[in-house]
């Protein structure tokens, strides 16, 4: 751990690397509170792995991977938002279908890229340890419009989410909420991807939030337990990952799916505890 | 007597399935309190979704308070049957009920003092303000009901629309609730959709009777013949109140 501390002082890599989790965690608490209330995580992964389609096309075009992942997030939200809005049966199997074709087309202009060979991997799984400082920027900006989009439209955005129905009737233009919702999702996964990759974008989209989900009392409280703890499992993955020099995205990850799967089984027994001491003190 | 409620031989049918409503004529007049019932699948849900204008019928013509459905969505308050949304959702009874002035209140931000005000007087009327603080998923079926009551009067509406309002009360809270629709209807038009003819008819002023197409509209108290030809076979009627008593055997 002094060995992280030190190295954290003595090398701009790692203070990126943090800022880049705290960054990311910020987008994550808050849309991820979002993906978890109203059960979108598939719709989620299908977005993030058909951004792989758009990163591959922009690499063989010589253009900025993190653009085209952008178009390609936008685009794919777009089409799932209106498949699912319009054609609610066929949502899945069209989700499906995107995910894996959208992957494809990446791995097929990845691989028709002329000179040395991008590492996938680091797609996939990401390098937390590779943010460059105008991705930071680009991360932080795209934070603030997020935070300020939510800011502005969290009624709208909440009766969305809690009964679409009534919401209708109230004269909020559900439909058009619901794509801005998934837009968010959007460009939420393409920060993501520059941290944990988009494997496991869907992780530390649901997981925090996922976490939250079990102790808070609003949505405000969820958005923010989610985005402190968010911070916590990038800071102590990044921290525990260093010494044996292990890949600092699933650190990442198994660390939150462990605190996710404790705090489930946590919560279940102290259930299960409470319900059998009321049951005994009604029998007294 | 104006119509709040008008419906000129309205007919609908789903992409898939037979026709749910055929040739419903029907007009709800201002101040009234109908009762709306009939068999599970009888177009009743339907019939509200076309009130509501979350359906548009294939023939015929719903006007709400003189204007389409549409037009007139501010001045109904409705009341869904509860089980739409997690009961898990993370979210207080307090705003539950401000979501009622979605439709009044400003675009951008938070909700304003004035909104704050409808609501705290809507929970008021039910009865629910000392229950502002608590989490929805914590409620019992009636106060959740009660709640979702206060959310539609937060937006002050002139028609009141319950679909099954008590499916998931005990007897005392179906009374109780009842009672406070009685004293709504001193001031609004009230529709509610039940199962159970019997209880409503100690409340409603009128009874319209749905199987696919409207078999009867006429004051309480049903006879049994309106009821055996609504459900299509013989029927026993066994008044509320009734104890079932299982004799012992001596």
């Amino acid at each position: 751990m002094s060995a992280f501390l030190e190295a954290l002082a003595g090398h701009a890599f790692l203070q990126h690397a943090l800022a880049a989790g705290v960054l990311a965690s910020i987008a994550c608490g808050i849309v991820g509170s979002y993906v978890v209330v109203k059960r979108i995580g598939y719709l989620a992964g299908g977005v993030a792995h058909t951004v792989l389609g758009g990163m591959g096309i922009a690499y063989f075009l010589g253009k900025s991977p993190i653009g085209g992942a952008l178009i390609a997030a936008l685009l794919a939200a777009l089409i799932i938002g209106w498949v699912s809005l319009r054609l609610r049966q066929h949502e899945d199997t069209i989700i499906g279908a995107l995910w894996a074709v959208g992957m494809a087309i990446g791995i097929l202009f990845i691989s028709r890229t002329p000179g040395y060979n991008v590492d996938l991997m680091s797609y996939l799984f990401g390098n937390i340890l590779m943010v460059p400082r105008a991705d930071l920027l680009l991360i932080a900006g795209l934070d603030c419009v997020i935070v300020a989009l939510i800011w502005l439209f969290r009624k709208q955005f909440l009766a969305v989410c809690f009964d679409e129905e009534f919401a209708r009737l109230r004269g909020v233009p559900v439909d058009l909420f619901y794509l801005g919702l998934l837009l968010i999702v959007a460009l939420t996964v393409v920060i993501l991807i520059q941290v944990v990759g988009l494997v496991l974008v869907i992780a530390l989209l649901t997981l925090p939030a996922a976490i939250a989900s079990q102790y808070a009392r609003s949505l405000a409280a969820m958005m923010l337990t989610a985005t402190l703890l968010g911070i916590i499992f990038t800071g102590a993955g990044l921290a525990l990952s260093y010494e044996p020099d292990l890949p600092a995205g699933a650190t990442i990850i198994l660390l939150a799916g462990l605190a996710y799967l404790l705090s489930a089984l946590g919560r279940g027994l102290w259930l299960r505890w409470r319900r059998t001491t009321t049951l005994t003190e009604a029998k007294r | 007597m104006k119509p709040a409620i008008e419906l000129k031989d309205v007919s609908f049918a789903y992409d898939i399935g037979p026709p749910a409503l055929e040739h419903v004529s029907l007009a709800v007049g201002e101040g009234e309190f109908l009762g709306l019932v009939g068999p599970n699948g009888g177009g009743k849900s339907t019939l509200l979704k076309l009130v509501l204008g979350l359906l548009r019928p294939s023939s015929g013509e719903v006007r709400v308070a003189g204007g389409t459905p549409q037009e007139s969505r501010k001045v109904i308050g409705y009341v869904p049957q509860y089980a739409r949304f997690a009961r898990d959702f993370p979210i207080s009874v307090d705003e539950t009920a401000l979501m009622g002035q979605l439709g009044a209140t400003r675009l951008l931000g938070g909700y304003r003092a004035a909104d704050r005000e409808a609501a705290r007087l809507a929970m008021t009327e039910t009865e629910v303000l000392d229950l502002r603080q608590r989490p929805l998923g914590t409620l019992s079926g009636g106060q959740l009901q009660r709640v979702l009551v206060a959310r539609a009067l937060a937006g002050d509406p002139s028609i009141l629309i319950l679909d099954e309002p008590t499916a998931n009360i005990d007897m005392r809270g179906e009374t109780e609730i009842f009672d406070l629709f009685k004293t709504l209807n001193q001031r609004m038009t009230i529709v509610v959709v039940s199962h159970d003819i019997g209880f409503i008819s100690r409340y409603v002023t009128r009874v319209a009777c749905l199987n696919h197409t409207l078999l009867c509209h006429q004051p309480v108290p049903l006879g049994l013949d309106v009821i055996e030809k609504l459900y299509g076979m013989p029927v026993q009627l066994i008044p509320h109140g009734t104890t079932c008593k299982t004799e012992a055997k001596p």
